[in-house]
């Protein structure tokens, strides 16, 4: 264990700054490219089915 | 003729890779969360403090990964682009574009943590090194890949058009790569090595290849996930699509 207290983590040695900006960017980036990808999955499967609802109905 | 054990043709099929990418993303995530939490685990609680670099070394269990999957990704990606124009394949222009964004992130993300990295060891945010520049064109490449394609209305020649960007920017893989042998550069040699044993401390290696793996699955999800989006946007007048259990009332 490198860490005497939980301070001494989020310090990370004076680098803290540095380590958690590219941890937390990273983190940030990849949580947001998810919830982007799911959001455009969502989106798509609500235009064609709204799309095919028009169809079926006209076809009625 | 013998009947081959997997008709690989039968995947490259948009109707039977969507419902094949449904059942396989969940399993690549699920892999991305396990290892990520493994690799940090290593990253911040095994690996022992640095005696050059203190704790600021810590960096390096998700710089050196973005940086390998921003190359292998368009590597992948250029794969893609090969079999699409040799092959003529429908699926394998989507796969590109499904890739596309994720590698650009990644290769976003290794010049923002290598910015972070650069500062308090050598000073400044950005150098204009071999490998940074090489980097940094990597980025616009993929950048220019999205752009292209999205510009281009008829997605099948859109895909023609990336295939050719992303063939030609493939050379730029192997001048990252050998940038830091071929140019005296301020960036530091390579990591891991084929042919040597690594440097540095086993312990820190493992943070490495874990987190390196963690990023692998993740590409692999997201890909898996954003590619039948692709699929259901370009297939949208097919019998197929409008059979899916998904798209019923």
């Amino acid at each position: 264990m490198n860490w005497g207290s939980a301070s001494e983590f989020f310090a990370m040695g004076g680098y803290g700054l540095y380590v958690w900006g590219s941890f937390g960017v990273t983190a940030a980036a990849l949580l947001i490219e998810t919830l982007l990808v799911r959001k455009r999955f969502g989106d798509t499967r609500r235009l064609l089915r709204r799309e095919l609802a028009a169809d079926r109905e006209s076809q009625d | 003729m013998s009947q081959p054990l997997i008709n690989w043709f039968k995947f490259a099929s948009p109707a039977s890779f969507y419902p094949l990418a449904g059942k396989l993303w969940p399993w690549f995530a699920a892999l991305a969360a396990a290892l990520t939490a493994a690799g940090l685990w290593i990253s911040f609680f095994v690996a022992p403090t640095d005696f050059q670099q203190g704790e600021g070394y810590r960096i390096i269990f998700i710089h050196v990964p973005a940086s390998w999957m921003s190359m292998f990704i368009y590597c992948v990606m250029a794969f893609w682009s090969a079999i699409g124009i040799g092959f003529n394949t429908r699926l394998s222009g989507m796969m590109s574009a499904a890739l596309a964004p994720t590698g650009a992130l990644f290769a976003f993300l290794s010049l923002w943590t290598g910015a972070l990295w650069g500062k308090p060891m050598w000073g400044a945010w950005w150098v204009w090194d071999a490998r940074l520049t090489s980097e940094l064109i990597l980025l616009f490449l993929y950048l220019g890949y999205i752009a292209l394609t999205a510009a281009i209305d008829d997605p099948r020649r859109a895909d023609k058009a990336g295939a050719i960007v992303s063939l030609v920017g493939v050379v730029n893989v192997p001048i990252i790569y050998f940038s830091v042998k071929w140019w005296n550069t301020l960036h530091q040699g390579a990591s891991v090595s084929m042919t040597k044993a690594p440097t540095m401390a086993a312990t820190m290696l493992w943070g490495m290849l874990l987190m390196a793996l963690a990023f692998w699955m993740y590409s692999i999800a997201v890909a898996l996930y954003r590619v039948r989006s692709i699929i259901l946007e370009r297939e949208r007048h097919a019998t197929w699509v409008a059979e899916l259990p998904e798209m019923q009332r």
